[in-house]
């Protein structure tokens, strides 16, 4: 009965970090209208709330689909001590080419997630404010690059 | 087919041991959740059962049965006790966030006549939580 249950394993992270919505593709008349305040020159900034969603079995010596202090220690390494207390605009490499949303930071996380060697990643959740959260389970082709 | 799920919280104590390795191995592996002493959490478990809803009733299912059912099947095994030794669905298992949602998703679905049980979400903290499903069902939109 067992093995036809799936477990996934959840973890919750934070960092903070300042963006600006901004793209040079538009006029500044059109980035304001389409951004709003996120244009702001200056940018702004987020507690951001990024959930983890891993797949896997569950090793019966330890009753753990993964080491969660191994899950932590490559979060730690891959997404929050390059994000956290940054510019996303100007400290991540990806997004000086791209838009800082919470949708293309989804799709960045995956990306630099989804080699966890442990378990499967099956999705990366951020909350951009505790109102705002966007879910993204790796079926873009952004997401896929290798 | 629409989701319906309840909320429910009770408060355990557990440890992490396993008695085929080493007591450096376990320290190793389990960390302080190794302490032979055991510690405990507040648990939120959420329960989505999913199906129609009754056209006489609008009701997918009975919340106050599936109320009885929580309360029978998970409060009174798992409300203030410790999971190693007072919880024999779990003996011979260590007591991580996965294990105990699957042995309550293997407790509830027998029981849970109307609707189908679709997850069982286990939170041991507001940071960390393990699903359960059904393989196959999957995530909302992730069939």
């Amino acid at each position: 009965m067992s093995s036809a249950l799936k477990i996934e394993l959840g973890r919750r992270y934070r960092f903070s970090a300042s963006h600006r919505l901004h793209t040079a593709h538009l006029s500044e008349e059109e980035n304001c209208r389409v951004f709003g305040k996120c244009n702001n020159p200056h940018g702004h900034g987020h507690n951001y709330v990024v959930e983890v969603g891993m797949s896997g079995d569950v090793d019966p010596a330890t009753g753990m689909l993964a080491n969660l202090a191994d899950l932590d220690a490559f979060v730690e390494r891959r997404v929050l001590e390059e994000f956290d207390h940054k510019s996303l605009n100007e400290d991540v490499p990806v997004f000086r080419g791209k838009v800082p949303t919470t949708e293309n930071l989804c799709i960045e996380i995956f990306q630099r997630l989804k080699t966890f060697p442990r378990a499967k990643l099956e999705r990366i959740r951020v909350e951009e404010t505790g109102n705002n959260s966007f879910e993204y389970t790796g079926d873009h082709p952004e997401g896929n690059r290798t | 087919m629409v989701l319906l799920t309840r909320k429910i919280e009770f408060a355990a104590s557990h440890l992490y041991h396993n008695p085929n390795l080493s007591a450096e191995e376990n320290r190793r592996i389990f960390g302080k959740c190794n302490n032979p002493h055991g510690h405990g959490h507040n648990y939120t478990l959420e329960v989505t059962v999913a199906g129609e809803p009754d056209p006489v009733t609008g009701m997918v299912l009975d919340l106050k049965e599936l109320k009885e059912i929580l309360e029978r099947e998970v409060m009174q095994r798992m409300d203030h006790r410790h999971l190693n030794y007072e919880v024999p669905e779990l003996a011979g298992q260590i007591p991580t966030c996965e294990n105990i949602a699957r042995v309550i998703w293997q407790l509830l679905e027998p029981k849970i006549t109307q609707g189908k049980l679709h997850r069982v979400r286990l939170y041991e903290s507001p940071d960390l939580f393990a699903d359960c499903y059904r393989n196959g069902a999957g995530p909302a939109g992730k069939p």
